[in-house]
């Protein structure tokens, strides 16, 4: 069976012409569908990946790949429309090997624009669950799904953080711990901020209030993450309870000075807080970190933070890139062996009518033999068929693994005159 | 024959540290190495103490070499219940080299032999048993409490990298290094009254002075973290100061007397 790839991503297309060929969950599925259906080729398979950096069509037939490949790059200059001769430059073609190998890079993160990212393994395991899948495809993407695990686990790529919210979200579990029940306190209602309360939550924290100067603003952003609205001059008695105080206020000075949270520091009774400000210029004023407890983060301190994430990301995808090729080597091997396949089928079949015509010969002495003497003969026989067999099987496999398997089939169907009975 | 099993144990402990040390720089592979170190050099150590016990004639850890063996043991379990795993890597960095070169001074001192007369009665024992124990926890609540305030240093100086090398959350450390304090101070004070069952008025002396003062050091600042919130870097000063004072002060006073 041959394995082809078509596909465009981020590498070489702007977003421009990604979304033109971009396909939901269901689209994908009709579109795999559709080429597995209509390709004209003996047992055809597809797959469609459709993310926000890539669109790729997965193909497998037992014929030729050219034909496959035609028919997926139609397909997706069909989905570009007007902008098919745009696309057509960027569109990467590649076969067997490098297909396998690709997919297992996009499973593991090692395509992605955030090398690592977890969002691509999901978006890979519904590709694959939405598409019209026969044995390439469906052994292709579960070994892709499992070296994109791998990666996961046996390498740090997918640890660290990879935005400005993840970032604080990540801090505050270094400060913390588990943040299940822990109080936020917005300050200001600006875009990241709330993103960023938004993955807190996620994480189980609490948005205990929003201050902000524009009650309207501040109410809109309370009711988005289930929490309450207050005025600016609440902040002092919120620091008290807070856990975690992210601002993004547009206002001109420090909105947290450290008289201010030295005195609500007071009640905490040595509890930590955390600061986390998103706003330019500054709303917390740097000074509070000299106070015991307090954490002050600013978003320049965040980027460091995300950089050197980003660079411990790269670092391991090094290693993720050993692991994934390790799993290409065995998808290959595997590919490779179902060129010996017929072959095989056809050895044991042969074996088997030659023990079965055995037995029927011998049938009239045989009758006379109680049913368990019977049965054992028939055991015994298909075990010396079984380990006969056994060697030749694992060495033509091996040999297909090192791309002699071709000669090997031929060989044996040569020794053993298989299909000779059907050609005569 | 006993004596044979400290080098299986210091294998692994070394092992441990070194894996420890690996594990910085790589991902949780090496961690586990270290804690299967840390597992293994254990049992070999409890296998020598156990035959130590079989074979001696009385108490084999009277001798101040003997009981480095059996703090460096009580130290490393104190360990494995309590921080044995891959987030705690560093606090393995920390105790692991310090386990295997006790363990080594007590090996030359010849604290993992056999003895062969009887210098202690069992209360005595059970005594000295009991304070090592303490101290043992104390140790390990400092190793925690030192971990706690590097972290701290680390999240206050906001170090770029500080997501890259995780280390237990600081209320984790803050909150752990209490518990494990707490619970060698309850420890310390049954070794205490313990002792008192043999304690002759004229045998009061300077190491018993300093052990009572290291006592009366964390029951206040236990005292003062549950009454008065006395919590983090304030909290973890004080563990580290009254681990000084277990570590250099209790030894010194003990060789002078």
């Amino acid at each position: 069976m041959r394995l082809t790839l078509v596909g465009v991503s981020h590498r070489q297309a702007p977003v421009e012409l990604r979304e033109r060929v971009a396909v939901d969950a269901a689209g994908a599925s009709a579109l795999a569908r559709e080429l597995a259906g209509s390709a004209g080729s003996v047992g055809c398979e597809a797959v469609v990946l459709s993310t926000c950096n890539r669109t790729e069509l997965y193909l497998a037939s037992e014929d030729g790949s050219d034909d496959l490949s035609e028919r997926a790059g139609k397909s997706l200059l069909a989905l570009a429309g007007d902008d098919g001769a745009a696309l057509a430059p960027v569109l990467y073609r590649l076969g067997d090997d490098s297909a396998a190998l690709h997919l297992f890079r996009v499973a593991a993160g090692l395509d992605s624009l955030v090398p690592g990212e977890g969002e691509i393994l999901g978006q890979v395991r519904d590709a694959f669950e939405g598409g019209s899948t026969g044995p390439l495809l469906d052994r292709l993407f579960r070994q892709a799904l499992h070296a994109g695990r791998r990666a996961r686990v046996e390498t740090a790529i997918g640890e660290s953080p990879a935005s400005i919210p993840a970032a604080a979200a990540a801090l505050a579990q270094q400060v913390f711990g588990d943040l299940a029940g822990r109080r936020i306190l917005l300050v200001g209602a600006g875009k990241i901020s709330e993103l960023t309360a938004v993955n807190l939550r996620s994480r189980g924290a609490v948005i205990e209030a929003v201050a902000n100067r524009t009650a309207v603003h501040g109410e809109e952003l309370a009711a988005r993450v289930e929490s309450r609205a207050v005025g600016l001059d609440e902040i002092p008695a919120l620091l008290a309870t807070a856990d975690v105080v992210i601002t993004s206020t547009s206002a001109p000075g420090f909105v947290v000075a450290p008289a201010t949270a030295t005195v609500a520091l007071r009640g905490r009774r040595g509890r930590p807080l955390l600061f986390v400000d998103l706003a330019v210029p500054r709303d917390v004023d740097p000074a509070l970190a000299t106070i015991d407890g307090c954490f002050v983060y600013d978003v320049d301190d965040l980027e460091a933070v995300v950089e050197a994430s980003l660079a411990g990301r790269r670092a391991e995808a090094v290693r993720a890139e050993q692991l994934v090729a390790v799993e290409a080597e065995r998808f290959r091997e595997w590919q490779a062996s179902l060129a010996v396949v017929p072959a095989i089928a056809s050895l044991r079949a042969r074996a088997e009518e030659i023990r079965s015509g055995e037995l029927a010969k011998a049938e009239g002495r045989l009758g006379r033999l109680p049913e368990s003497e019977r049965k054992l003969v028939e055991s015994v026989t298909s075990q010396i068929v079984a380990k006969i067999l056994h060697l030749p099987t694992v060495r033509m496999k091996e040999a297909a693994a090192g791309a002699d398997g071709v000669v090997y089939a031929d060989v044996v169907r040569h020794l053993f005159g298989l299909g000779e009975e059907e050609q005569s | 024959m006993a004596e044979l099993l400290v080098w299986p144990a210091l294998l692994a402990y070394g092992e441990a540290a070194v894996a420890y040390a690996g594990s910085l720089r790589g991902t949780g592979a090496s961690a586990r190495l270290g804690i299967w170190g840390v597992r293994i050099g254990w049992l070999a150590q409890t296998a020598l103490l156990i035959a130590q016990a079989l074979d001696s004639e009385g108490f084999p850890w009277g001798t101040w070499a003997g009981a480095l063996n059996l703090f460096v043991w009580l130290v490393v379990g104190a360990y494995l219940i309590w921080g044995c795993t891959p987030r705690y890597r560093l606090l393995g960095l920390a105790v692991m080299p310090f386990a295997a070169a006790l363990l080594v001074v007590a090996w030359a001192g010849g604290g993992t032999g056999v003895s062969t007369e009887d210098t202690a009665g069992w209360l005595l024992a059970f005594h000295v048993g009991l304070m090592l124990a303490g101290f043992a926890g104390l140790t390990l609540a400092a190793g925690l409490a030192g971990l706690y305030l590097w972290q701290e240093r680390r999240l206050k100086q906001r170090d770029a990298g500080v997501l890259r090398l995780r280390l237990p959350p600081l209320e984790s450390l803050d909150r752990l290094s209490a518990r494990t304090a707490l619970i060698s101070l309850v420890v310390l004070t049954a070794g205490i009254i313990v002792g008192l069952g043999s304690f002759d008025r004229g045998d009061f002396d300077l190491p018993m002075a300093v052990t009572l003062a290291i006592w009366a050091l964390y029951a206040v600042g236990l005292l003062l973290r549950y009454e008065k919130g006395l919590q983090g870097r304030r909290f973890a000063v004080l563990l580290v100061a009254g681990f000084a004072l277990v570590a250099i002060v209790l030894p010194l006073t003990h060789f002078a007397s």
